[in-house]
């Protein structure tokens, strides 16, 4: 029974979703770090650091590794959740005429599943933009002032969110990526603890609170960068 | 006062139920709520209509038979009390009470407000007692030193009285605070140390059976649990299982 406990129970489900989301969160400050580097002026050398780093990360055979760890939480986390949900939904065939959840929960508790929907709609929008450009499509490639052949993604971002006539719209998208992603982790990373067992008296506020500010920073730091390039940067 | 009650009625497990509009006026502040619903009987009774089916026992909050999910939530507006323990005083003359049974796929209806609890029964029976005899064998209680934190842990979550109100509240008809809670009365103590493993695997394995759902930890059910269980035995729930499997 222990074996198969381990991948089919309810709380089985639990513990993997906990494994792969407090996982991602640790992926998105590693995103994060890399992507401040758009915020740089726009120079020569701000395009060679971006592309170059982004040829490290998908070159790197460490970087590989995890990357490959990453899509598979994803797959997992989102598999999971979904399976999660409909289940959840099962266990109350018949609905009350009169539920009222929001004496007793918060809103983003409730709306995991839809708020991990939408996250995942953005994904694959943020995907199919940037990643399959780099690894598929005809992005132009050049030799870096210290010589590296690159592709180059930074002009093909920069331009993204720049563009006259779509480059508002994918802002507007990526905010409101972000706030999902906030509300997401509002609930979701404390959770995530709480359903691998780490529940005690002494450090339970300090995971909520430290939990709260991780949910706001990380996505508003993610949001600033297409608003910058849009509203603040130079034009290219 | 007078109130408008908006009523579950359902013949039996099979029927379709639908809800029932009944206008109550001679309630006291100072009844119980299960006192009005008596009320509300005697008036169906006298009438000639059939009386509305509700469970209870012991009407002070210890024996965890009443039910009810009133004005969308289990036991009511009021915080860690059962049905027979809320007044009507907490209610507006003319106010409109909505009166549901428990919802959830392993809480068949049987009549009216009443729901089959047995799924409970059946997640205590695939583990939760301890293989020794107990009685006519007391051990002195200082042969077998306890840390008082561990003692009282153990008795806060004992005081569960399997009403299933967590499972009402839960989003998701999740059984995990009362299965927690069970586990956790055990997990505790030296005598339940013994068998905390098959125990916790055991009844997780029959709790998924019964069909709840899972825990999203939105803290619904402790918010209405009547004994203030915490989630905190949702977390050693789920050590104890994570313990119990990869061993
Ligand atoms: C950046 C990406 C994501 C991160 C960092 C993340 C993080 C988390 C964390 C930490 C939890 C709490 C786990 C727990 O309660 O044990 C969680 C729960 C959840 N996530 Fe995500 N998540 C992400 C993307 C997604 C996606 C794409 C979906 C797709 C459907 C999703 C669906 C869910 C659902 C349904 C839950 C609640 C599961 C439950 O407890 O019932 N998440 N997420
Ligand atoms: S945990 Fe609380 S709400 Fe759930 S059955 Fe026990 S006493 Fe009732
Ligand atoms: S009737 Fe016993 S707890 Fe309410």
């Amino acid at each position: 029974m222990a074996k198969s406990a381990l991948l089919k129970s309810s709380l089985a489900k639990k513990y993997w979703m906990a494994f792969t989301g407090l996982f991602l969160c640790t992926f998105l400050v590693g995103h994060l770090l890399g992507n401040l580097q758009l915020l740089l002026p726009v120079s020569e050398a701000a395009r060679d650091q971006f592309n170059e780093y982004a040829l490290f990360m998908t070159t790197n055979p460490a970087v590989m590794i995890l990357s490959y760890v990453t899509y598979i939480s994803i797959l997992f986390h989102a598999i999971d959740g979904i399976v999660l949900t409909v289940r959840n939904r099962k266990a109350r065939p018949q609905k009350y005429v009169n539920f009222k959840p929001s004496t007793n929960t918060r809103w983003a508790s409730r709306n995991m599943g839809i708020l991990g929907t939408v996250i995942l709609v953005f994904i694959v929008i943020h995907m199919q933009m940037f990643w399959a450009e780099m690894k598929f499509g005809s992005l132009e490639a050049y030799s870096t002032a210290s010589g590296a052949q690159v592709k180059d993604l930074y002009t093909l971002t920069i331009q993204s969110f720049q563009d006259a006539e779509y480059g508002l719209i994918w802002v507007i998208v990526y905010v409101i990526s972000m706030i999902a992603i906030a509300f997401h982790l509002s609930h979701g990373f404390a959770s995530g603890f709480q359903s691998l067992g780490v529940n005690h008296p002494k450090y339970n506020n300090f995971i909520k609170k430290f939990g709260y500010a991780f949910a706001i920073l990380i996505p508003l730091a993610f949001a600033i960068i297409p608003i910058y390039i849009h509203f603040g940067l130079e034009k290219i | 006062m007078k109130l408008t009650l908006k009523i579950w009625r359902q013949k039996n497990a099979k029927a379709k139920g639908s809800m029932q509009t009944y206008n109550i006026s001679d309630v006291s502040p100072d009844m119980s709520f299960l006192e009005m619903l008596d009320v509300l009987n005697d008036s169906l009774i006298e009438k000639g209509e059939e009386p509305v089916e509700f469970d209870h026992d012991c009407r002070e909050g210890i024996c965890g038979t009443c039910s009810l999910q009133i004005n969308g939530e289990p036991h009511g507006p009021d915080r860690g009390i059962t049905t027979c323990q809320l007044h009507m005083r907490k209610f507006k003359d003319g106010d409109t009470i909505v009166i549901e049974p428990f919802r959830a796929a392993a809480f068949p209806v049987i009549k009216d407000l009443v729901v089959d609890r047995n799924s409970f029964d059946r997640i205590q029976q695939a583990g939760g007692y301890i293989s020794v005899n107990t009685s006519g064998n007391t051990q002195d209680a200082n042969s077998l030193p306890i840390p008082k934190e561990d003692a009282d842990m153990a008795f806060y979550a004992a005081t569960c009285i399997g009403c299933g109100a967590c499972v009402a509240a839960c989003k998701n008809a999740s059984a995990m605070l009362f299965t927690s809670a069970k586990v956790s009365q055990m997990a505790l103590l030296p005598q339940g140390k013994i068998e905390a493993s098959e125990r916790v695997l055991a009844m997780v394995d029959q709790m998924d059976k019964e069909g709840f759902g899972n825990c999203t930890n939105t803290g619904a059910c402790e918010i209405e649990c009547p004994k203030g269980i915490s989630l905190e035995n949702i977390a050693r729930m789920n050590r104890e299982y994570l313990k119990a499997s990869v061993k």
